[in-house]
């Protein structure tokens, strides 16, 4: 599945989608919130599900090639995080739905389009 | 070859992009994925906590063929207990660096993890140099 097929299918709110990563693969799902844990156990093309609405999100997502964060529960991002996410081509997108529900949906998207 | 960044103490939004910065040479460079992934993520820990314990640095990084040597320079307060600061889920940092997703005492566990070899070289009211090599195959 690519990043613009589940951005489309889940009916997320886009914050950030550079033209390039439209066709990017999507790995997986990954969820955590601590991002010493996120750089080491996050990998490469992934969906990341996280409450981290900040510039450090951006900076981990873009070190382990993540395809896509989304913020779940409709988290607000601070004023440097649109920024960075631009100036490295990182997509990020919004969820309105806890970080559970929203993991559960992507997965069942992405068993359906395997 | 050798590459020298300054990290700004002061300016939490630019943390990383030393890291950043070089992992992109390096992938340029053509040096192996694993290698990128494993300098990039503990030169981005060891970043991170030269801004937020250390109010900045300095960072040299070089590649020779064998290997890639970080070394992180900074005159902040110094580390008390090395030992006690290795350990995983030790940390002074407070609620602010908590909520941008740090501080969670994790951090020089990952760059243990993620360097061949590391030496902390540490004195109270001086500074920390900490060395990270990672063996390149
Ligand atoms: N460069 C440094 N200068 C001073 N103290 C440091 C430095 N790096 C680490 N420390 C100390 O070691 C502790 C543990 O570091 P770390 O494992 O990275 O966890 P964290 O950064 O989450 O606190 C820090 O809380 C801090 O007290
Ligand atoms: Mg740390």
């Amino acid at each position: 599945m690519t990043a613009l097929q589940l951005i489309e299918k889940a009916g997320f709110k886009v914050l950030n989608f550079p033209g390039e990563n439209r066709e990017r693969n999507i790995s997986g799902v990954y969820c955590c919130d601590l991002l010493s844990v996120v750089m080491s156990k996050g990998f490469e093309d992934c969906v990341w599900i996280t409450i981290m609405g900040n510039i450090n999100a951006v900076a981990v997502a873009a070190l382990t090639e993540m395809s896509v964060i989304v913020l779940a529960e409709g988290t607000a991002i601070d004023e440097n995080m649109l920024p960075k996410a631009k100036a490295q081509g990182i997509t990020v997108v919004q969820s309105d739905k806890p970080i559970y529900e929203t993991a559960v949906m992507i997965y069942n998207l992405l068993k359906e389009n395997a | 070859m050798t590459f020298k960044y300054i990290v700004d103490g002061e300016d939490f939004t630019r943390a990383g992009e030393a890291s950043s910065n070089v992992k992109g040479k390096l992938k340029q460079m053509g040096v192996s994925p694993d290698v990128v992934r494993k300098v990039a993520i503990a030169m981005y820990e060891g970043e991170i906590n030269m801004v937020v314990h250390a109010k900045g640095g300095e960072i040299t990084v070089e590649v020779t063929p064998s290997e890639i040597i970080m070394t992180l320079k900074d005159v902040g307060p110094g580390i008390p207990d090395v030992e006690k600061a290795m350990q995983a889920g030790y940390s002074t940092a407070n609620e602010n660096i908590r909520s941008l997703g740090f501080g969670a005492g994790m951090g020089l566990p990952n760059m243990k993890k993620y360097s061949d070899e590391l030496t902390i070289d540490t004195e109270l009211g001086v500074g920390t140099t900490v060395v990270m090599k990672v063996h390149i195959n």
